[in-house]
């Protein structure tokens, strides 16, 4: 069953200092709300995602053992995305985490387009990493993560 | 937390609770204080640690947060009771450097400099969203992942000679690329023969000091205001991948409970997902080889174009700055076998050891240290006490100490293309943010890390060599 479902309105997501790489954090008034916001802010590291046109889809269907390891996996495929088929995401919607009998399972529609000429790549994420990760819910959920790049 | 004072450059952090080891870190006072303000300590205390770990957790002279391991960690594994950690290579396997001599002096070529550039530009691909040279068959990939440099000389890509004198002579043979993963390979394919972004670059450089004519001459340098080129990258995609991958299915495997850190997850090194790990990884080391080959092939034809001729481009050495290795060390008066990690640091074999090349075995190997982009880069020789003080480990670079983000927040790319090309340094790059994220007041002084990595002895001074063209992908 769904946790919750809404469609990403805004930016909310901020990048903390961190020596080597890149710290970010995400929020949102849902748990899917949060990782879309996550979603984002990892394309900011490496494209403008609102200067993206949503022209492509791609359905996006991940597992992991825990929350963590769900949002490790979701954010890694924009990465495998990118560096295999070209894609740039624009907008991760409709977000859909189910919790399983032995973790979570996600869907989400990824929006974007493929590269050409006319997109600017200005940095690349080697990898997002487990370091420092925090999911959390007070108020609002709170996502962190530190990428490798 | 405890911190003990060995000498003036070597600082213990004793062994206390779950730690199986002490922790040694080398650091002048200077570069103690910035590895005190971040994560570092805590993360060597944790390799500290982990199953089967010898003698010390090790933290070079360039040591800073990484996340599981430090980045300047090194770390050796008894081959039986012993583990083997992605964390522990990092996600950029064999990260690495490749350095060029030539028989040009900076006044050969100051007034082709700028062509020299934009040649060597339009030649060797970033690869930044856009794919490499060719469209690779997965067959092909997967002979590379076997055969590493090899495959590249094979296929036209430089000499037999650029193998001698490649760590490893260019190919892991321990690779088996059938446990890698679809994904990595679909990332790889696009990405063999591109530099990459982010801290990678190509330089032609300078030499500006020579602190050991004897060693220099056999490394191929010369005199000073001869020029070099220096290529840094790495397995770029694919290597990212096979760390994520492995990381997952340890995680599955062996679950994360009692990690200090989620990044530590290792798995026994006898073990079959041990062993599947170090066959890919040897893989990945593969494929940053054969793609610091190519390019080092292109820049070669591109001095052939433009200045008229290559000879005398001979390779100095490559080395890896992320990787695990079996290697042969002295353990309480005993050699063994262990499983070495290095992660963020470079191999600094001194005198006699029969891995590093023939002309190189009486004096030592090279090990090359790059700057940040833009400053100073060094090679130093590898020493017989690098053995006893560090597994025959030294430095790989400045290490940051500003974030990507506080980067960008001070400096424009513009600016920093403006003050470098008014030092003399002209430099081509895809994105001028990623100029800013770079510039070079983010980083640690590298002047510092390596004469921290001389007087320890772990990595000698050679020569000093400093930038005249950059190109940033």
């Amino acid at each position: 069953m769904p946790v919750r479902t809404r469609v990403n309105q805004g930016k909310k997501f901020v990048y903390l200092d961190h020596p080597a790489d890149a710290k970010f954090q995400a929020f949102g008034r849902t748990l899917e709300e949060a990782f879309g916001q996550a979603a984002l802010a990892v394309a900011s590291l490496m494209w403008e995602p609102e200067q993206i046109k949503k022209t492509k889809r791609r359905t996006v269907l991940v597992q992991g053992r825990d929350l963590e390891q769900l949002l490790f996996k979701f954010l890694s495929e924009i990465l495998y995305l990118f560096e295999a088929k070209g894609f740039l995401l624009a907008s991760a919607r409709d977000i859909k985490i189910f919790k399983q009998e032995n973790g979570y399972s996600l869907e989400a529609v990824f929006e974007g387009d493929n590269y050409n000429n006319s997109y600017v790549i200005f940095g690349e994420v080697k990898a997002i990493t487990y370091h420092d990760m925090i999911i959390r819910q007070n108020d609002e959920f709170l996502i962190q993560v530190v990428v490798d790049m | 937390m405890e911190l003990r004072k060995i000498n003036d450059y070597t600082w213990e952090i004793p062994k206390e609770g779950p730690m199986r080891v002490p922790a040694i870190v080398y650091a002048s006072e200077k570069l103690l204080e910035t590895v005190k303000k971040d994560q570092t300590l805590q993360q060597a205390k944790n390799v500290a640690c982990l199953p089967g770990i010898q003698k010390y957790s090790y933290v070079m002279p360039d040591g800073h947060q990484g996340y599981g391991f430090p980045i300047g960690g090194v770390a050796a594994f008894d081959l039986d009771e012993g583990i083997i950690s992605p964390g522990g290579v990092g996600y950029d396997i064999n990260c690495g450097v490749r350095l060029l001599r030539t028989d040009y002096r900076e006044k050969d070529i100051s007034a082709k400099r700028r062509e020299l550039l934009t040649e060597i530009f339009k030649e060797v691909p970033a690869g930044v969203g856009k794919g490499g040279i060719t469209k690779l068959s997965r067959s092909v990939l997967l002979e590379i992942l076997t055969k590493g440099a090899e495959w590249a000389v094979e296929n036209g890509y430089g000499t037999k000679e650029d193998l001698l004198l490649t760590e490893e002579n260019g190919r892991m043979k321990d690779a088996d690329p059938s446990y890698l993963s679809s994904r990595a390979l679909e990332r790889g394919i696009p990405q063999l023969g591109t530099l990459g972004s982010g801290n990678h670059f190509l330089e032609i450089q300078k030499v500006e000091k020579i602190y050991n004519r004897e060693i220099a001459r056999v490394f191929g340098i010369d005199e000073e205001g001869q020029i070099l080129v220096m290529i840094h990258c790495g397995s770029r995609g694919l290597g990212h991948q096979v760390a994520t991958d492995f990381i997952e299915l340890m995680e599955n495997k062996i679950g994360t409970k009692g990690l200090p850190d989620r990044e530590l997850i290792h798995a026994p090194i006898k073990s079959p997902l041990g062993q599947q790990y170090y066959k890919s990884m040897c893989a990945a080391v593969n494929y940053a080889f054969a793609n610091r080959q190519m390019i080092a092939h292109w820049v070669r034809d591109v001095f052939a174009k433009v200045l008229g001729s290559s000879a005398g481009m001979r390779q100095i050495y490559d080395v890896c700055h992320n990787v695990a290795k079996i290697e042969k060390h002295r353990i309480n008066g005993q050699e063994k076998l262990v499983c070495i990690h290095r992660k963020g640091a470079t191999r600094s074999f001194g005198p006699g050891r029969s891995e590093i090349p023939e002309i190189y075995r009486p004096y030592g190997q090279p090990v090359i240290i790059p700057g940040s982009m833009g400053t100073a880069s060094y090679i130093l020789v590898g020493t017989k006490e690098a053995e006893e003080l560090s597994f025959s480990s030294t430095a790989h670079g400045a290490g940051r100490v500003m974030s990507r983000h506080e980067a960008l927040r001070r400096f424009r790319g513009e600016q920093i293309r403006d003050q470098l090309l008014a030092r003399g340094i002209e430099l081509q790059s895809t994105s001028l943010k990623g100029v800013a994220e770079e510039a070079s007041a983010a980083y640690k002084d590298v002047d510092e890390v390596v004469r921290t990595s001389h007087e320890v002895g772990i990595g000698r001074l050679v020569a000093k060599v400093v930038p005249i063209g950059v190109m940033k992908g």
